[in-house]
């Protein structure tokens, strides 16, 4: 008995088809790459943690979109996860570890805690990560089915597939960033 | 017969300088060139060499007691002699008698050198 071997393949961008030649803009050439080899960052505090663990796993798999790969430091990053409460302290953490993860970068922000404080509506809780960083994605639940992770994270391959390449060079982006604090206004 | 070396033989080497040289300098100056014009967003916290999230405190470069490095490497030591000790378990019936006055020499050394360093004291924690 000889095993198929089964092959993901995704979609080829719009574009030119001819015998052996394929054209198409560089914008949607670097999204398809870049949107199917995502590094996230697992900044994993409580609970949606632990489902996250579950989406790494075997069952739900979320190497199949990627991803196998998480990167434990910034620099590599592409996406940072964040799964969990995130306690006012923590939020510097939070917006260094962003920081320091090379352009482009993208967030997603998993559970309730994490996208708007959750059922901690008190004085030590952040009330979402969005005050401290640009978030991309909100997941909800509380926590979040690994399918619905999956599901916002499939929305982030699509933000990352459809973005333009200089977006993260204009004028507008830097005001976002401005915006929360990161980059100091000249 | 006496082989003699013309400059021409050293060719070769210089010719893997040049090359070793220049991958270098092309390859940084490259970087620069193909590196794109625009400019990045650089931030003075993205630049830091740690990436925990936590401030940086302090200095790393100050001076600790010299007794960490005299345990590290005394362990290193005596930890790769006991790796001579391998072979020689392994073929201890062929060695017979004679290997083993022989390991006993060198574990007789090995003591030496262990009752002298406990003697200079590199041992004593306190004080």
């Amino acid at each position: 008995m000889t095993i198929k071997p089964i092959y993901t393949k995704v979609d080829p961008p719009e574009g030119y088809s001819a015998p052996g030649v394929f054209a198409t803009t560089f914008d949607k050439v670097i999204g398809l790459a870049r949107s199917n080899s995502i590094w996230p960052l697992p900044f994993a505090t409580s609970c949606c943690g632990i489902e996250f663990m579950a989406t790494m796993g075997a069952h739900y798999d979320l190497g199949r979109f990627g991803s196998e790969r998480l990167s434990f430091s910034p620099r590599q990053a592409d996406l940072l996860m964040v799964m969990g409460t995130i306690a006012k302290k923590m939020g510097p953490v939070v917006q260094q570890v962003y920081e320091q993860m090379a352009e482009p970068r993208w967030v997603i922000a998993v559970g309730a805690c994490a996208s708007s404080g959750g059922i901690f509506d008190t004085y030590s809780v952040l009330q979402g990560i969005d005050r401290v960083v640009p978030v991309d994605v909100y997941v909800p639940g509380c926590p979040p089915r690994p399918e619905q992770i999956i599901d916002g994270f499939m929305r982030i391959q699509d933000l990352v597939a459809n973005e333009p390449l200089r977006r993260r060079y204009s004028q507008e982006y830097r005001e976002l960033l401005i915006k929360y604090g990161i980059l100091k206004e000249k | 017969m006496e082989r003699e070396f013309i400059p021409s033989d050293y060719l070769p080497i210089i010719i893997q300088s040049v090359v070793a040289l220049g991958f270098v300098v092309i390859t940084m100056v490259l970087t620069h060139v193909i590196g794109g014009k625009r400019k990045k967003i650089r931030t003075l916290r993205k630049d830091e060499n740690f990436e925990c999230g936590i401030e940086v405190r302090g200095n790393a470069r100050f001076p600790f007691s010299v007794k960490y490095f005299l345990i590290a490497i005394l362990f290193v030591l005596f930890d790769v002699e006991i790796i001579f000790f391998y072979p020689w378990a392994i073929n201890f019936k062929e060695f017979g008698w004679d290997g083993f006055w022989e390991m006993l020499l060198f574990l007789s050394f090995l003591l030496f050198g262990f009752y002298y360093i406990y003697k200079k004291g590199a041992l004593n924690w306190e004080d």
